[in-house]
């Protein structure tokens, strides 16, 4: 079945890519980690704020800042005074989302050169950022059981082990791997040398995941400057084209499904691969930046984006298949497990990653043999969300 | 309430929510009390498993988002939902002052409409106008709003009955602020192929919003410039260089009654000297030269926080297609919507909708 109508007309690149540092505790605000990263992107690009002609801005919950509203308050930071501005918001999943938005306002023909800003400050969050997740349940049916994310997350770690007989050793390699990769990254925050027994050896945060099995409390942003081919032609020898964008909300009652496989990740993948006229994705995509905000994660995406077989992800880590110099580099940037999750700015680290990489400019972290397809992909909300973006030299 | 909506705006569309291509709905967290709320979206639009994206943001720039979405051409029919149960918040004053920036701008114990009683105090110095055509604003919203059959607060007063009200924040009372209302809207939006097969299509000639600082300090207070902005985004669009003979009528925001002024002047719809003249005088009534927020506006029919401007949309196409009843404006081929976030925010929108 198709899911689109018919292949856009208007294409849109990236032109410039723009990060702040991403640690656990910044002196900035939010409003001022979003204007480091869209000055960058905006310097990349070559061009002034005053170019630009809408902003999208994407930030996960606003319990975080404790600000009603976040997004309008954020919005001097990410440069949208005197514009149009949009924050587009499917929780964990709005850092590649921001992108798409931003897509759909070139695409659209309403505008040429547009900026988008992904901004997340938790370390605001007092005493820890996961009390702003416990209200993010139902309060009728699941609020009262208390639970937090790390809860339903070993749920959903159990689940894919137990229906493909995948061990925690399996799943650690995805921690070594990334914590590694984010080493040759100079924003990363926990960037590590460390082994499995490492990883199993770090405490129980919640049967099975242990505390190296879990992305890190982030503050930071990126940004990126999208335009219409005639405008990217002019400002970018090097433009990066979106090719296809697919995005996908489940059901909200996550109880009902099988979380062994993200059939949400999946329709999303599809979307985009069918935009991007993409059919054999394993041959056709040369590096991928799928979501890991838990070590698990990583490979329960890559087998919904087709990446790799179900239940067979795990296999192909450990004969080195998603390695930065493996047939398939997955997170060569250090994921989230490495470079950091400040939640809807990692979504869009991955983009900016992308971008560098296909145009051959990610220096130590560079892929082998010249990428000419990349794709990112985020997840959010209960477990019930994904959302996906092609990108490409043509 | 979305469920239900859902189902009445798809019928009225002759379509299923398996012809929808996609779904944008608009919430804010502290809204709902629920963080991440987009995640409660889409059982109730029949959108589980489909492209659903939130915008929390304006009514207006969620349909502005699904314009854009048809226009790139990979969706002819979106859905777009937004909702208020405001019912459920025990201290919406204190949800608002959340809003205000939290290390210069939050007051603790002051009532955030004080953003509201300064932009007045500076909109009446500014343009001279008399508190009493602001009473005016309310006696005809809420007398229009007798008309609507959806309007929870329809009510006969007379200028002295508001400007005898308490005073929330001088020179505001209590009667010039929009009462809540719960509420859900859902629109149907499509390509102009998909729109043809529809039975009784109204066009978007034009959209536009825009965003001006969020800072108290460096405000705009006597005009509504986001509302500029934005009407001439949409303006332009709509090839409409003349909006006071083009526009027939208007339902522009009226979350505190002295808006309604500012966002009518904003939009080009009254001379800026003129407004307090032209309300006094029964210009903006629903028989008047320029009938202004038939429905009873959110003074009328409650406010509905982000769905107010979908709900005002609603309104806007009953007019144009003449099945707004007893609130029916004569003539209603092409009008506008104009919408905002409320304090503090300097974010609304504009919609140019018409007959053909």
């Amino acid at each position: 079945m198709s899911l689109i109508k018919r292949k856009p007309q208007r294409r849109v690149a990236i032109v410039g890519a723009g990060l702040s540092l991403f640690m656990r505790r910044a002196l900035d605000t939010g409003k001022e980690l979003s204007y480091y990263a869209a000055s960058q992107a905006l310097d990349a690009a070559g061009v002034r704020r005053k170019d630009i002609q809408a902003v999208v801005m994407a930030t996960a919950p606003d319990a975080f800042d404790g600000v009603h509203m976040k997004g309008e308050w954020l919005l001097d930071g990410a440069g949208g005074v005197g514009k149009p501005y949009l924050r587009a918001y499917v929780g964990g999943g709005s850092g590649v989302f921001s992108i798409i938005s931003g897509w759909m306002m070139v695409a659209s023909g309403l505008f040429d050169l547009v900026l988008v800003v992904a901004e997340e400050k938790m370390s605001s969050c007092q005493p820890h950022p996961q009390g702003a997740f416990l209200t993010i349940f139902d309060h009728i049916i699941e609020r009262p059981l208390g639970p937090n994310l790390l809860w339903i997350f070993s749920l959903e770690q159990q689940r894919y082990m137990a229906a493909y007989g995948i061990q925690n050793e399996d799943i650690a390699l995805v921690s070594v791997k990334n914590k590694h990769n984010a080493l040759a990254h100079p924003a990363a925050q926990v960037a590590a040398q460390l082994t499995v027994k490492d990883v199993l050896d770090s405490e129980v945060v919640a049967w099975p995941v242990h505390r190296l099995m879990v992305s890190p409390i982030s503050d930071g942003a990126a940004a990126v400057v999208l335009a219409s081919e005639h405008v990217a032609q002019r400002l970018a020898d090097h433009p990066i084209w979106i090719q296809g964008v697919g995005w996908c909300l489940d059901t909200s009652y996550w109880g009902n499904r099988d979380l062994a496989y993200p059939r949400y990740v999946e329709q999303a993948a599809r979307m985009a691969y069918e935009m991007a006229g993409i059919t054999e994705p394993r041959r056709q995509i040369h590096v991928a930046e799928p979501y890991d905000p838990f070590a698990y994660k990583e490979l329960h995406h890559l087998e919904g984006l087709q990446l790799a077989d179900r239940g067979k992800a795990p296999d192909d880590l450990a004969r080195g298949r998603f390695d930065r110099g493996g047939e398939l580099p997955s997170c060569p940037s250090g994921g989230l497990m490495g470079v950091g999750n400040p939640i809807a700015a990692a979504g869009l680290m991955k983009i900016c990653e992308l971008f560098w990489q296909l145009r051959g400019e990610a220096g130590t972290r560079q892929v082998a043999g010249n990428p000419e397809r990349g794709l990112a992909q985020a997840w959010g909300d209960l477990m019930q969300v994904g959302t996906v973006a092609v990108l490409g030299v043509r | 309430m979305g469920f239900e909506a859902a189902t009445r705006a798809y019928d009225d569309a002759g379509v299923t929510h398996q012809d929808i291509d996609s779904f944008v709905s608009v919430c804010e967290d502290f809204h709902e009390g629920t963080s991440i709320t987009d995640e409660y979206t889409p059982d109730q639009l029949g959108a589980v498993l489909r492209p659903v994206h939130t915008v929390a943001g304006d009514g207006l720039q969620g349909v502005a988002a699904a314009v854009m979405l048809i226009r790139t051409g990979i969706a002819d029919l979106v859905a777009v939902e937004a909702h208020c149960k405001t019912s459920n918040i025990l201290a919406h004053e204190q949800v608002l002052t959340m809003a205000l920036d939290p290390s210069y701008e939050r007051l603790p114990g002051i009532t955030p409409h004080f953003v509201a009683g300064m932009e007045m105090r500076r909109y009446l110095h500014e343009t001279g106008a008399p508190e009493d055509a602001v009473a005016m604003v309310v006696v005809k919203n809420r007398r229009h709003a007798l008309s609507n059959p959806v309007a929870a607060y329809g009510e006969v007063l007379s200028p002295d009955d508001v400007l005898a009200s308490a005073a929330v924040c001088a020179p505001l009372r209590e009667r010039e602020i929009s009462p809540p209302a719960d509420g859900a809207v859902v629109l149907v939006l499509a390509s102009e192929e998909a729109a043809r097969r529809t039975p009784k299509p109204v066009w978007i000639r034009g959209v536009g919003w825009a965003s001006d600082s969020p800072w108290l300090a460096a405000r705009s207070w006597g005009q509504a410039s986001y509302a500029s902005l934005a009407t001439q985004m949409a303006y332009q669009m709509a090839g409409i260089t003349k909006p006071d003979q083009e526009i027939r009528f208007a339902e522009v925001d009226d979350t505190y009654a002295y808006k309604e002024l500012q966002h009518l002047e904003a939009a080009q719809l009254i001379p800026r000297a003129d407004a307090a003249r032209i309300v006094l005088e029964g210009g903006t009534r629903r028989g008047g030269r320029l009938p202004v927020n038939p429905s009873g506006g959110s003074l009328g029919m409650g406010y509905c926080f982000d769905a107010t401007a979908l709900y005002r949309t609603a309104e806007a196409v009953r007019q144009i297609r003449g099945e707004a009843g007893r609130a029916q404006v004569e003539h209603a081929a092409t009008g506008l919507v104009v919408s905002w976030r409320g304090i503090p925010t300097q974010s609304g929108g504009a919609l140019v909708l018409s007959a053909d």
